[in-house]
């Protein structure tokens, strides 16, 4: 039952929280990628921004007491959510409104994304260093125990709460795009942008919105991520690509869809390198080979590679991916 | 040439005197470099933006002529300068004396047996398996020979590692090598190519960018291959080295071959432009739509200058690293080996070969300068900053003036695309 | 004084011009047809007046208001509703969805309208809750004109609302024209079915080459034999 138990703690908690942070990215990218027509390669640095500001906040707010039960780095994330969705729309406004005002083709909005990418990473260090930073603010991380009669399930609590905002997210998300006025709109016009500009749908407004969820989830994915594991500055460049897989196995322009991409691709890699030895392990005596010491689809280090084989697999068999999403 | 309107000739005209104007400018700075810093700096950087004129070439055709979007170059002149160095770096002959080499040899027979095995079932639909079960068995199957393979390597990699470090190279000319560094880059693109460029741009954006990080996590940590991180040198020069003839003579062999080869490429590239190839590329790329109603094969032709474009990645990747002597698979970023291309090519003007050449030669210099030029900026602000508000400069300051230029490679890719699109040579539209 | 004018207008695509001095108008709660040869401008017509090229000459009004080259979001606005020939619903969203899409920049209470809606196009009401795009061809055009009707147009621009219909739905589609006709919206429509249309319309206009080559009552048009021998195939 232990072993069990071990891979109930490192394989499907560790998928859960991992395709948590996956699938909130995917969805911003995937919205970003159905309404304005273009991969943004700055999603992970956005997250990662998200990540910074808020141990500033921390680092001004520390002193005041604050004490509510939660770390301060969750209470802040209100605030925090709200400051991305603006840095998004400037980042917008900026870098990218004027491209789609001259007619660019799609692409030409990648390479500019890749360019806003570079300039966060640099800005980012050049502020803060490579170093590794504690969002908990020199607090102990609260680990809950869930006895089972063997070993315990362990979770942290940024992990617990992170599941918690991931669904309350995804609740919100379907409620805004199916109840209001504005969510279907941008169904409307990831749908068919042409036909919106007829029924007068302002894109402005839409393109704000967008903006305003793709940025504030991943700010909720960025705090997360560096909760959980070190807050660094390549802490998100690193989970792009598996956004990217996420988002086009779920199709693009399909929040659903990249909701179910991410937790696919969060499981698919944590159970990769999940070591199945140890649940083979009681079965050592009648299995009639050898059980090696150490025995995952994929060591460890070549984790990145499990997104991509999905990517490159849903690329070869179905391009618009498991929820139709478009392909032009 | 009667055709020529007046004025679109005197365009032509101004157009050379741009050129003129600008490369000669560039010899001056190259001139001023080795005032300033010696002669065999300058030798060393001339070198070195010669080997990323070929990769910008390399980038240009592909993006500036069929507009695909490559953001996996530094894969490409990692699998490239690598194939190089198995070519032609020395025997190591315990390796071959060891009994891990026929163990290797059968692992290899094994990973082509499922390759071959893999691919069989992949084409099962032909013989009437149903296509999702077909799809269906190749996934299993795949996933299957994958760890089969695995284990197979296993054992004989170990030993390779035990008993000769690595299996070393082939002895061969480094000519030789650097062909097969364009064969590797070219067949790997090749693949990628086949893959995604049915589809929309940003898919093979994407994907370029998940291969080259997995080229290059393969390559740091098979350390049967390329001893990972204990890093191989000295790389074999196809000209005489500095330790034979001196930095002086060395280096200028090796710029007057790399210069050699830069022409021989242009010429080439150039040529193929204004033939019917060429045209055919381009109007591909301005309407894909009417070229494939006219009946033109747009994929096969994307995927010739994928494959053309990734090859001249490998060549001059392998170039650039020979030339340095060290491979080290960590050393490769994506910065410097493929944003600073997108730099290069964007800002020489995208779709014309000059202006890429340019805008590598022009921006590797500026890109060389700025680290010094980054630091002492650093120290004087901190200087500043202590002098007059008692500030305390972090310790690496150093190490963050050097992200100055991340900041400012970005900055440039966003202002280039928006001001000036077409670059400081942009390009000119063959005519006829 | 007309509900919508068109004086001399030149327009096209990039810098080629498919419209070479066109004239058009209506008066309120009329119906107007166009019909020509393939390329003769008919739909570049109804896009130009929707905003969507570039008029370099010319003028176009609606109800007093001078709409050259005014974009086609600000057009609904103004009561002016457009049907696109291809792509006209909203293929992932609910038919109900589509509908209130249509009814996007009305603040108010829209509800009595959409209950209009489906009295007009019965089909609707039942699949108010499929996605417009398992409809079959038929009830996609219901979709795009009751999305259109949403907001209360005084003036619904047609773009060959019948193109690739069966010839049942074909008459369903012109009857329901005619019903919204009577409620006093002034209907300007492209027609391939060029005789059926013709018999409708209060005004028609034969184009060809980006000109107006006859314009006249439609009755007259049907009657008039030149008419008939060159564009209405006998």
């Amino acid at each position: 039952m232990d072993e069990l138990i071990f891979f109930v703690n490192r394989g499907l908690i560790g998928g859960l929280v991992i395709g948590s942070i996956y699938a909130l990215g995917a969805v911003g990218v995937t919205l970003i990628f159905g309404i304005l027509r273009f991969a943004h390669f700055a999603h992970g640095d956005v997250m990662t921004a998200a990540a910074f500001a808020t141990l500033v906040l921390v680092g001004l707010l520390s002193g005041l007491g604050i004490d509510v039960g939660l770390p301060l780095a969750i209470v802040l994330l209100p605030v925090v959510f709200v400051l991305t969705a603006l840095f998004t729309i400037g980042l917008d406004r900026a870098f990218y409104k004027p491209l789609r005002a001259r007619g660019a083709r799609p692409v030409v909005l990648v390479m500019a994304s890749i360019g806003v990418t570079l300039m966060l990473q640099g800005l980012i260090r050049i502020v803060f260093g490579t170093g590794n930073y504690d969002l908990l603010g020199g607090e102990r991380k609260v680990i809950y125990r869930i006895p089972t009669g063997f070993r315990d399930i362990v979770l942290s609590q940024p992990q617990a709460l992170l599941i918690i905002l991931t669904a309350l997210s995804v609740i919100c998300l379907h409620l805004f795009l199916t109840r209001s006025r504005l969510g279907k709109a941008m169904r409307a016009v990831s749908d068919n942008p042409d036909l919106a500009r007829v029924t007068g749908i302002s894109l402005d407004t839409v393109v704000n919105a967008t903006w305003v969820i793709g940025g504030g989830l991943a700010a909720i994915a960025g705090v997360m991520l560096a909760l959980d594991v070190n807050l660094q500055p390549d802490l998100a460049y690193n989970i792009l690509l598996p956004i990217f897989a996420a988002t086009i196995l779920g199709g693009i322009g399909q929040p659903y869809g990249a909701v179910a991409g991410g937790y696919v691709v969060g499981f698919s890699e944590t159970l990769a390198v999940f070591n199945w030895s140890v649940l083979l392990r009681p079965f050592a005596g009648v299995l009639p080979f050898d059980l090696p010491a150490n025995l995952s689809v994929v060591p460890n280090e070549y984790r990145l590679a499990v997104p991509f084989v999905i990517l490159i697999i849903v690329l070869i068999y179905r391009p618009t991916g498991i929820f139709k999403g478009r392909v032009f | 040439m009667a055709g020529l309107s007046a004025d679109s000739r005197h365009h032509e005209q101004r157009g050379f005197g741009r050129d003129v104007a600008l490369f000669s400018a560039l010899f001056a700075l190259i001139l001023l470099v080795a005032f300033v810093q010696g002669s065999p700096y300058a030798l060393r950087m001339t070198v070195e933006a010669f080997a990323y004129a070929l990769i910008a070439i390399g980038l240009n055709i592909q993006w500036g002529y069929a507009g695909l979007f490559n953001v996996g170059i530094m894969g490409l002149i990692l699998a490239g300068s690598f194939a190089s160095l198995f070519v032609s770096f020395p025997v190591n002959a315990a390796f071959w004396a060891s009994d891990a080499a026929p163990q290797l040899g059968m692992a290899f027979l094994w990973l082509i047996l499922a390759v071959v095995i893999v691919g069989l079932i992949s084409q099962s639909w032909r013989v009437g398996v149903p296509k999702g079960l077909s799809t269906a068995l190749t996934i299993i199957s795949g996933a299957i020979a994958f760890m089969v393979i695995q284990s197979v390597f296993d054992a004989p990699t170990t030993a390779v590692e035990r008993q000769a470090g690595w299996i070393g190279g082939l002895g061969l000319h480094p000519l030789v090598g650097w062909a097969a560094a364009g064969l590797v880059a070219g067949l790997i693109s090749w693949v990628i190519g086949k893959i995604c460029l049915g589809l929309r741009a940003d898919y093979l954006a994407i994907a370029t960018l998940g291969i080259a990080q997995i080229i290059k996590t393969f390559l740091r940590n098979a350390d049967w291959l390329t001893r990972g991180t204990l890093t191989v040198s000295p790389l074999p020069w196809p000209v005489p080295t500095p330790l034979d003839v001196g930095f002086l003579w060395g280096r200028s062999y090796y710029l007057a071959l790399s210069a050699a080869l830069l022409l021989v490429v242009y010429l080439l590239i150039q040529r193929a432009y204004h033939a019917p190839w060429g045209r055919m590329m381009r109007a591909i790329r301005d309407n894909e739509a009417a070229a494939a109603s006219m009946g033109k094969n747009v994929n096969g032709r994307r995927l010739e200058i994928f494959v053309l474009g990734g090859a001249l990645m490998g060549i001059g990747g392998a170039l650039l690293v020979h030339f340095n002597q060290l491979f080290d698979p960590a050393g490769f970023v994506d910065l410097n080996h493929t944003f600073l291309v997108w730099v290069m090519v964007i800002l020489g003007g995208a779709g014309n070969n000059r202006g890429a050449i340019f805008g590598a030669v022009f921006v590797y210099i500026v890109w060389v300068m700025s680290e010094p030029a980054a630091t002492a900026l650093f120290r004087l602000a901190s200087d500043l900053g202590r002098d007059w508000f008692d500030w305390v400069p972090p310790a690496d300051l150093q190490s963050r003036a050097l992200q100055m230029r991340v900041f400012v490679i970005g900055l440039t890719i966003t202002l280039v695309l928006r001001f000036a699109p077409h670059g400081v040579l942009p390009e000119r539209i063959a005519r006829g | 004084m007309s509900l919508i004018s068109l004086t001399d207008v030149h327009a096209g695509y990039g810098g080629m011009n498919i419209l070479n001095g066109v004239e058009f108008s209506l008066d309120a709660g009329q119906i107007g047809v166009i019909v020509g040869p393939n390329g003769a401008g008919k739909s570049t017509m109804l896009k130009s007046m929707f905003g969507f090229l570039n008029v370099t000459q010319g003028r176009i009004e609606f109800d007093g208001h001078d709409i050259t080259n005014v974009k086609p979001e600000a057009l609904s606005r103004l009561g002016m509703a457009f049907v696109p020939q291809e792509h006209n619903v909203f293929r992932t969203l609910s038919v109900q969805e589509n509908l209130e899409m249509g009814a996007y920049v009305r603040r108010d209470d829209w509800s009595g309208l959409l209950a209009r809606v489906y009295d007009i196009f019965p089909p609707l009401k039942e699949k108010r809750n499929q996605p417009a795009g398992e409809l079959s061809g038929g009830q996609r055009q219901m979709v795009a004109v009751g999305r259109a009707l949403m907001i209360e147009p005084k003036l619904i621009l047609l773009d060959e609302p019948t193109a690739g219909l069966s010839p049942m739905y074909m008459s369903q589609i012109f009857d329901r024209i005619l019903a919204i006709n009577a409620t006093g919206v002034t209907v300007a429509m492209v027609e391939q079915n060029a005789k059926q249309a013709l018999g409708i319309a209060h005004k028609g206009y034969v184009l060809a080459s980006g000109r107006n080559r006859y314009t006249d009552t439609g009755e007259a048009l049907l009657a008039d034999p030149e008419v008939a021998k060159s564009f209405l195939g006998g």
